[in-house]
């Protein structure tokens, strides 16, 4: 399976630069996810390299191959699309036959390739049928399937998913996961669904505004995000971002967030760039790393004593809302717990110091 | 777009109402538009069935007193058009072979242009689209000449050809502006997947585009027809003697300056004439409603 490289990518619609000095390497085999909120550019990026779309300037290798100005069925690659784009007037197995009849393959080789990827993803009874008589998520399997038939060694797939319900995508989403580990293609997944891209990744291609904004695992970037815009964009409710001012002495740094006049013991972190007192910062908190109910004992911290604005139940999960005087903070709790609390009183919640991440408020990257 | 379904229109119970002012003029005005309308065609009709006898006592609106099809064959073979009188057959065989070719020019040429200027990526295609769109506006009157020494030097002229060939120009800029308009509303992802699958400009529109061009072909396919089959113009100007179309020989039959004019004939050969557009209307009429709004309830 081949890796992918792009090199000084750039896209250009007249004046408007969508995409400035794109760097990115896609390792063989590897499920890359590009995530990221509309218009970001990551869906240009994803056509540039299936060939939908010229570059302004740059270069893209497939392999060890040049794809730069190749045309897209030359370049070895299959996509799945959002609107899985059947052919409306074929079967089934006219959709999926149509591709390797332009490849010029022999009659018993297109044959043979549409029974296994029909046995693959179950759709040997569908065959005959066409697209209009299927449902949402056998279109989304002929889709994929006609992606497979090809026996290519990268896929793309722009949202394949959110077309789809919930119960389907998520079976969809393991299917699709599945097949990967089976047959280790190269993947490129364009998405803005951060769960789609946290269980299926094994990397993450975090992008804003035309710029990849951090590459790594999910953990790592779920763990510790490379600037404000990723610790915002990942998780859900997303981390509680605070102000603060640095003061710095000897050993210990703390930071002081005015709204709330809580004090927060950031001696814990682990800085990569030198705090200074007086420094603006934005301290991010996960909700699901607080603590209840329990007094400031060691290894917080800071302790939040917060008036109770509401509670959001889901199932197995719950979230409380803080007023931090004009902003919101949530924290997860015991779903037991909701009904034990008043909405205006105030709840005490403790933040463990190793779960702290740090941010430059200047620049918005991580300390 | 091609497999959507007939549903069936919900049916409201009609609310009885009054008979207002407003709703009487305006049956009124629809009525006399009818009348405007039917009233020739009565007359048309019933002279056509008539006996000479009858209609020299003039008295058009009346019933034929006898009913007779006689005209309808004397139309059909041997009506005479100046010394010959091979009734206006010829004209219908003739209207057919300039009818068939600049159906299958106009359709090809406009289909492929209008394929290529919306889902090809074609430089200078919105310029092309212009000068196209302004050429719709350009009367045949001021191209007739050029196109006439076009025809005559290329060897054309006077053959069913030249005048299919000039109908497929004249036709060329509206059609394309219809086809490009039509393909422009497949969604830009069907395309991406077929260019990622084959890349085939022809293959692509044989196997993909054209099978979900259905409805508009109808719609074309009924503009052709009725343009072709009731213009004079171009006939009288390009078919030379042997090429005549239908129109053609019905207007040399029914406007003669001298000797008597056979009314029953004549209108019989006019209906006959008609006839073939209103048959394919009648036809293909429900593709040509469900064409022209295909692009507003794409599924």
């Amino acid at each position: 399976m081949p890796n992918i490289q792009f090199n000084q990518i750039v896209k250009q619609y007249g004046a408007v630069k969508v995409l400035e000095n794109l760097n990115l390497a896609v390792g063989e085999g590897e499920f890359l996810v590009l995530l990221g909120p509309s218009g970001c550019g990551k869906t240009t990026l994803l056509n540039l390299l299936a060939g939908l779309l010229e570059v302004t300037s740059g270069q893209i290798t497939i392999g060890d191959r040049d794809v730069t100005d190749l045309d897209p069925k030359d370049r070895g690659l299959a996509m799945v699309f959002q609107s899985y784009a059947l052919y409306p007037t074929k079967t089934v197995r006219g959709n999926l036959k149509f591709g390797l009849v332009a490849q010029k393959l022999d009659r018993a080789e297109i044959d043979q390739r549409i029974d296994w990827v029909a046995r693959l993803l179950r759709i040997e009874q569908l065959l005959d049928r066409k697209p209009s008589q299927l449902s949402g998520g056998q279109r989304q399997r002929v889709a994929i399937g006609r992606a497979l038939v090809k026996k290519v060694g990268v896929f793309l797939f722009d949202e394949p998913l959110s077309n789809l319900d919930a119960k389907l995508r998520t079976e969809m989403r393991l299917e699709i996961k599945k097949l990967h580990a089976e047959l280790k293609q190269t993947v490129v997944y364009v998405t803005h669904d951060q769960i789609e891209a946290m269980t299926m990744a094994t990397r993450i291609a975090v992008m804003d505004r035309g710029v990849i904004q951090q590459i790594g695992t999910p953990d790592e970037v779920y763990e510790s995000p490379a600037n404000i815009f990723v610790a915002k964009f990942i998780g859900s409710p997303p981390m509680n971002m605070l102000e603060v001012t640095l003061s710095v002495s000897g050993d210990k740094v703390t930071g002081q967030h005015v709204p709330t006049a809580t004090a927060i013991d950031l001696s814990g972190y682990h800085f990569a760039q030198r705090p200074e007192s007086g420094m603006a910062a934005s301290v991010g908190l996960r909700p699901e790393h607080f603590t209840t109910g329990v007094d400031a004992a060691g290894g917080q911290a800071a302790v939040f004593n917060l008036p109770l604005l509401y509670t959001e139940k889901t199932g197995a999960d719950a979230t409380a809302f803080m007023a931090a005087k004009d902003e919101l903070m949530a924290a997860r709790i015991e779903p037991a717990l909701v009904g034990r609390l008043q909405i205006g009183q105030p709840v005490t919640m403790g933040f463990p110091s190793d779960k702290l991440n740090v941010f430059d408020a200047r620049t918005g990257r991580r300390m | 777009m091609t497999d959507t379904i007939a549903t069936s229109p919900v049916m409201y119970p009609r609310r009885k109402r009054k008979l207002r002012g407003s709703t009487i003029a305006t049956y009124a005005f629809l009525i006399m538009c009818a009348l405007f309308f039917a009233v020739p065609l009565y007359v048309i009709i019933v002279t056509s069935f008539k006996t000479m006898t009858q209609i020299s006592e003039g008295e058009i609106f009346s019933l034929p007193r006898e009913w007779t099809v006689e005209p309808w064959f004397k139309a059909w073979n041997t009506l005479c058009t100046g010394l010959e009188c091979n009734g206006i057959k010829s004209g219908f065989f003739n209207s057919i072979q300039i009818l068939i070719p600049s159906i299958a020019i106009s359709l090809i040429l406009s289909s492929i242009t209008g394929y290529a200027l919306a889902l090809w990526n074609v430089r200078w295609a919105n310029g092309f689209l212009f000068v196209l769109f302004m050429c719709a506006f350009v009367p045949f009157q001021i191209i007739m000449i050029p196109l006439i020494i076009l025809m005559s030097r290329t060897g054309f002229y006077g053959s069913y050809l030249a005048v299919a060939i000039v109908h497929a120009i004249l036709a060329m800029p509206l059609l394309t502006l219809i086809f490009r308009n039509f393909y422009k509303d497949i969604p830009q992802e069907l395309m991406s997947a077929a260019m990622m699958d084959s890349g085939s400009f022809l293959r692509v529109f044989v196997e993909i585009i054209l099978p979900m061009s259905g409805n508009i072909m109808v719609v074309v396919l009924i503009l052709v027809i009725t343009s072709v089959w009731n213009d004079y113009l171009v006939g009288l100007t390009f078919a030379g003697f042997s090429a005549q179309p239908m129109t053609l020989i019905l207007a040399n039959a029914v406007i003669t300056s001298r000797g008597e004019v056979i009314y029953n004939v004549d209108m019989a050969a006019a209906l006959l004439t008609a006839i073939p557009p209103l048959v394919v209307y009648f036809g293909l009429g429900r593709f040509f409603v469900q064409g022209i709004t295909a692009g507003a309830i794409k599924g």
